[in-house]
């Protein structure tokens, strides 16, 4: 039994884009960069009871209670406009679950997974959960078929990591840029740590695949392109790259106008990865 | 009465857009439907009129069992005296003994519904023969199929072993991505290779096809003499088949009904029974009248008069159990709500109960088979057996889940077809673990659309989408389906079924 709590904004039960298989899914709530592309900004803050939903909601789903934000699943209809109204990125839509919980719906959902992928929001700034669960999956002769995958920016440090990987089957590492000011300008964040972080991984056998995002006119350059290539090379081995295409659904702000970045460049730039002979190089099943 | 003037007739006739064969098939459904329905009681009637019960207007003269699934093996390893074909020696010969073998075989279309467990059949015949001649031979044969008899409700079964056949179908149908014939691979996990299942499912990702079925529940029902999957998702037994289908609109029987009791005990059960009396009237003309059973293929043994069943379909679970739900001043719907879901097992169980306890002649093992039926073209506001709306399904996980208990209650076919996004081409493992998932759940069919194939399943057969632009453009189709897809999809909401897509960023490009 452990005591451990998670705050967790949504929970799928099929997913085929969060690694190998269907897998559960887990958003983790509260990420560490502040992306101005980010795809699901509402992962992003963690509520600070402000009030501000409350009005904003049709159904009654929420309430204050002693301060605090009271939410009620069964009145929810899922039309996020608590959502727009909230003025830090956060969801008060967001649940606490414990470990046995999670294990509870991986039972109910067993036969239909090859996985878990814990993603955000950023999972591993709640590392202990990840770790408990984790743990408590690789225990359970029911789950322990179950492959047990991060979905991750790379901001955790080596100790971090190394607590962590021992329960762990796979990781997929976002690179959002390689220049570090372009870094810097689009995450709120300098990109070495995220950088080093894919060594640990790749040397811990663990880097299932490393994800860059292509956004027109910022990380589609050709000398970013390069970086990339470059660097997958020194990691000393085959690595997985998956190459995914900016898009304005579900982003906020400035970024939200920035038009889309076009299929047949992403594909241009896969076939030269694909080139380089780094490994297999994955694209949206769009293009 | 045919007279010249009958305008149905003119319009049949005056039809651009019909080949002179489709015209002949209208004309001659128009002409049966001139003649005197089977006797039926006035209840049965006035509930045939209003349509709370329904034959699937398959005629008022039942000639023809509505599904034939004859022993192909018979006339391959017998040869036929009637059809003066000698045994089949070769691959050569059993394909072409198949070929003319088809073209006797009748059903509700006009056309076959059921081409065979095909591996089973021609597995015998491929010793010595290279995967390059087998190949060559399955595509000209798929290419015929298609081209001759281009029905959808045409459906070639295959599995559960993994086998040469099977394996080069599956290749021959992937590639040639055609409407017909329809398919379905057994799966037994005993008996099957977990790579034959992951070929399936690979071709699902490419063009919505096989079904998948699962075998070790559908064995249980039918024993060894053996089943088929036909039409829309039919379970049958071989050497036989189903004799009618007809069915209760279950939202029709609630809306009649005060509340939950008066459905479950007086208003089901009431119309249950006059649905029997339909079904018997049908069959009785079938068997009594007809001649039907005096043709060559029950003398030579390919259909036996003792295997044709008699389907009880329903449909309009969904609009049932919220009517229902409505009258109680409850809000949970259909598919979503623990209690509305759990109502629709309470009907599905005494529905099972009501088939159960109503013997019928003529009809194999003397019961009827419950069904939950998948539509007509014309079914504007009634979701198809016991489907969630279209629309408003949840993801697929959740979907099975809901409808999974349900599947127990419906030997002879149960349905859902699940919507799911194009991102799953990536990641057809994915489409695996949902298959034995349903499975492990107690799903007797698997079936997937995937978003983005031109090749998309309506009520369970087969369309390709630019082929209803086409027909819609007024140029008319050379498959008898297509025609019925289109007016399904104006009619219904078939083409709003819900794709899921959990990962905007992934669609690269997709709304440019």
């Amino acid at each position: 039994m452990s005591f451990l709590q998670a705050e967790i904004s949504k929970i799928l039960t099929w997913s085929c884009v969060d690694g190998p298989g269907n897998r559960m899914v887990l958003f983790f709530q509260g990420c560490n960069y502040n992306c101005v592309a980010c795809h699901n900004p509402h992962t992003i803050g963690l509520c600070n009871d402000c009030g501000d939903c409350v009005p904003a909601c049709p159904t009654t789903a929420l309430s204050m209670r002693d301060g605090k934000i009271s939410f009620d699943p069964s009145a929810c209809t899922a039309c996020d406009a608590c959502l727009e109204a909230c003025p830090i990125n956060a969801n008060p839509m967001v649940q606490t679950y414990s470990v046995e919980s999670i294990l509870a719906l991986l039972h109910e959902n067993a036969a239909f997974l090859s996985g878990i992928t814990v993603s955000g929001g950023e999972a591993t700034m709640q590392l202990h959960f990840v770790r408990a669960l984790f743990a408590a999956i690789g225990r359970d002769p029911a789950l322990q078929h179950l492959t047990r995958f991060i979905d991750t920016n790379g901001h955790l440090g080596p100790k971090g990591w190394a607590s962590v990987l021992e329960v762990t089957d796979g990781v997929m590492l976002d690179i959002k840029a390689f220049d570090p000011a372009l870094h810097q300008r689009l995450t709120g964040r300098s990109n070495a740590r995220s950088l080093a972080s894919a060594y640990i991984l790749h040397k811990a056998g663990k880097l299932y695949e490393l994800r860059y995002l292509m956004i027109p006119g910022q990380t589609d350059s050709a000398a970013e392109l390069e970086s990339l290539k470059a660097f997958a090379r020194s990691l000393g081995g085959p690595v997985r790259l998956r190459l995914n295409a900016f898009r304005s659904h579900g982003v906020r702000g400035e970024a939200a106008a920035w038009p889309p970045m076009p299929g047949d460049e992403v594909a241009a730039a896969a076939r030269q990865l694909a080139r380089a002979n780094i490994g297999p190089v994955a694209l949206p099943a769009i293009l | 009465m045919i007279t010249p003037e009958n305008q149905s007739f003119r319009h049949i006739v005056n039809n651009p857009t019909l080949s002179a064969a489709q015209k002949a098939r209208a004309l001659s459904v128009e002409a049966e439907n001139s003649l005197d329905y089977p006797m039926l009681d006035e209840e049965t009637q006035a509930a045939l009129a209003a349509r709370v019960i329904c034959d699937m207007f398959e005629g008022h003269a039942p000639y023809k069992p509505r599904y034939v699934l004859p022993d192909y093996a018979v006339v391959l390893k017998n040869g036929s005296a009637r059809l003066e074909l000698p045994v089949a020696q070769t691959l050569d010969e059993a394909i072409h003994t198949l070929m003319i073998a088809y073209h006797h075989v009748p059903s509700v279309t006009g056309m076959p519904v059921y081409i065979g467990q095909l591996d089973d059949l021609l597995l015998p015949y491929c010793d010595g023969v290279s995967d390059a001649a087998l190949y060559q031979q399955l595509k000209l044969f798929w290419r015929y199929l298609d081209r001759v008899l281009p029905d959808a409700f045409m459906h070639a079964n295959i599995g559960p072993t993994d086998n040469r056949v099977a394996r080069m179908i599956l290749r021959v149908d992937a590639e040639l991505q055609q409407i017909a014939p329809n398919l379905t691979f057994r799966y037994d996990p005993m008996i099957s290779s977990e790579e034959i299942l992951r070929l399936a499912v690979t071709n699902i990702t490419i063009c919505s096809k096989p079904h998948i079925a699962n075998h070790p529940l559908h064995r249980q029902v039918f024993g060894g003499r053996g089943y088929g999957i036909v039409s829309c998702y039919n379970a049958l037994p071989i050497q036989g088949g189903a004799s009618t289908l007809t069915r209760v609109n279950l939202a029709k029987v609630a809306a009649l009904s005060d509340g939950v009791e008066d459905f479950l005990t007086n208003k089901l059960p009431y119309y249950a029974e006059l649905n029997f009396r339909l079904t018997q009237a049908r069959v009785n003309y079938l068997f009594t009248e007809s001649g039907f059973f005096e043709s060559f293929l029950v003398s030579e043994g390919w259909l036996d008069k003792t295997r044709f069943t008699a389907m009880f379909g329903v449909f309009a679970m969904a609009e049932a159990v919220n009517a229902l739900q409505d009258k109680a001043g409850k809000q949970g719907r259909y598919g979503f709500d623990a209690g509305a879901n759990a109502l629709g097992r309470q009907i599905s169980a005494r529905l099972e109960a009501l088939v159960a306890a109503r013997p019928l002649e003529n009809v194999w093992q003397g019961r009827a088979m419950l069904h939950a039926q998948a539509g007509l073209s014309t079914d504007t506001g009634y979701t198809p057996g016991l489907r969630i709306p279209y629309g408003t399904e949840p993801d697929p996980v959740t979907h099975i889940r809901a409808l999974a208990p349900h599947h127990q209650h419906y030997p002879s076919g149960i349905s859902e077809i699940l919507t799911l996004d194009e991102t799953v081409k990536n990641n057809p493992e994915a489409v695996l673990d949902l298959c034995k998932g349903a499975f492990a759940s107690g799903f007797r069919e698997f079936t997937a659309n995937v978003g983005g194939n031109d090749l998309v399943r309506v009520t369970g057969y087969m369309i390709r989408l630019s082929d209803v632009a086409n027909f819609n453009a007024a140029n008319g189709s050379r498959t008898n389906t297509t025609a019925l897809g289109a007016e399904a999809a104006d009619l219904t909401d078939i083409l709003q079924r819900k794709p899921r897509v959990v990962a905007n960023e992934l669609l690269a490009g997709g709304d440019q």
